[in-house]
């Protein structure tokens, strides 16, 4: 169990900090948002059910469940409403726009 | 800096850090008012303010020599104080050597709470949460003396069209939230009359439930909120926590003991505390919801009336 348990944790850190390297590296904020939006649901999940595994007490196990569920209810909807507000007010345009003129310039 | 979203989102994560600062402190009630009214409430009300005075700060004239000076010679001071201080977790502190010890070892039979916190914050200093209730009543009467203003009738058409362009907006936001109200409302509840056992109480059961009414609001429209809420009587509410928290120390003082004690309450002292408690952290939790509700309303409804209406989906 123990076993498991550190697999579930290693594969969450990895998935945060590839998540965080994602959003520092990434070129616009579309990709960064996919890059923090997709990681961050799994990396919470997986680092939670290891926790979950290892501990003995079942009131914890309960309460790493409940806060399971509440993640994987908000964090995919936060990742929506961001990109949502993001499209409502033209983001894409702006930054191709931003893209093409930075191009231009280098050209 | 100059973008002021930038800022406020900074506060917010500051307040979150700090939430943990307190829990690794052991101090998990202060870190549950700090995570709900830091973190929270207080960076969603200065962010309606924000989408009123708009995001850029402007460019400021005076010289901020003068201002750095006096900070780093008051922080200096500060940690100049700091040097004869005790060291850190020591027993023989003067902190630890007061009140401390009786509120440790006799708490459980004079007030017979679980959590020495509540009964210190609710019993021993009864008077200073009081003091708080009503600064936190009097902040919520000024806001609402400065910012009301007189509603104008809104036709229902309107209000139907806009909810509809919002319900296909929002569409996602709007099915998840309403599925996590309820949850959050019964989770204030449980705050609210858990506070006795474990961490929480009324300042923090009442911003939760707040929290919970804002959402509605900002995913169902101020007006659909307007007709779910009624303000007179929102008004009346915060009222009537500071009645009710102030009326329990008249009772306790009119059965022959004095101002906040709460043993008169009851034919047993302990009853009497338990039953004191759960009447003031109830006046207490009323009281916030009450004022934080007005205020965000208000604040809301300025936001409406403001001439730059571009920032509406924000």
């Amino acid at each position: 169990m123990q076993v498991i348990s550190a697999l579930f944790l290693l594969i969450g850190s990895f998935l945060c900090l590839s998540g965080g390297i994602g959003i520092l590296r990434f070129p616009d904020f579309y990709t960064r948002m996919h890059a923090v939006g997709v990681t961050d649901t799994l990396a919470t999940a997986m680092i939670l059910i290891g926790l979950i595994l290892i501990s003995s007490d079942f009131l914890v196990d309960v309460k790493l469940v409940i806060i399971l569920l509440m993640t994987l209810f908000i964090s995919p909807t936060a990742s929506h409403a961001l990109a949502n507000a993001a499209l409502h007010n033209d983001l894409a345009k702006k930054d191709k726009k931003s893209n093409d003129e930075v191009t231009s310039s280098n050209s | 800096m100059k973008d002021l979203l930038a800022v406020v989102m900074l506060l917010g994560i500051y307040s979150l850090l700090s939430a943990s600062f307190f829990v690794t402190m052991d101090a998990v009630d202060v870190a549950f008012t700090e995570a709900a009214v830091g973190a929270g409430v207080s960076t969603l009300l200065m962010l309606v303010a924000i989408t009123m005075t708009g995001r850029k700060e402007h460019p400021t004239r005076h010289k901020p020599l003068l201002a750095i000076v006096v900070v780093i010679i008051t922080g200096s001071l500060l940690i100049y104080g700091t040097l004869d201080m005790p060291r850190f977790g020591l027993a023989e502190a003067p902190i630890h050597q007061h009140v401390a010890p009786r509120y440790i070892n006799d708490s459980m039979q004079e007030i017979g709470v679980p959590n020495i916190v509540t009964s210190v914050l609710a019993s021993y200093r009864a008077f200073d949460t009081f003091g708080e209730v009503v600064v936190i009543f009097t902040a919520g009467m000024g806001v609402l003396a400065l910012l009301s203003m007189v509603r104008r009738s809104e036709d229902t058409e309107n209000i139907d069209s806009n909810n509809y362009s919002m319900h296909e907006q929002h569409l996602i936001l709007r099915i998840v939230s309403k599925m996590l109200i309820p949850f959050i409302l019964m989770f204030a509840f449980y705050v609210q009359f858990h506070g006795d056992f474990g961490p929480g109480g009324g300042f923090q059961a009442g911003v939760i439930f707040a929290s919970a009414i804002f959402l509605y609001t900002m995913l169902f429209g101020m007006n659909t909120a307007r007709r779910v809420i009624n303000q007179a009587f929102i008004q009346i509410l915060a009222a009537t926590g500071v009645l009710l928290y102030g009326s329990v120390g008249v009772v306790s003082l009119l059965n022959g003991k004095s101002f906040f004690d709460y043993s008169a309450l009851a034919s047993d002292p302990i009853a009497g505390q338990h039953l004191g408690i759960l009447l003031i952290e109830l006046g207490v939790g009323i009281t916030v919801a009450a004022v934080m509700i007005i205020i965000f309303f208000n604040f809301a409804d300025r936001r409406n009336y403001s001439p730059n209406k571009d920032s509406e989906n924000s």
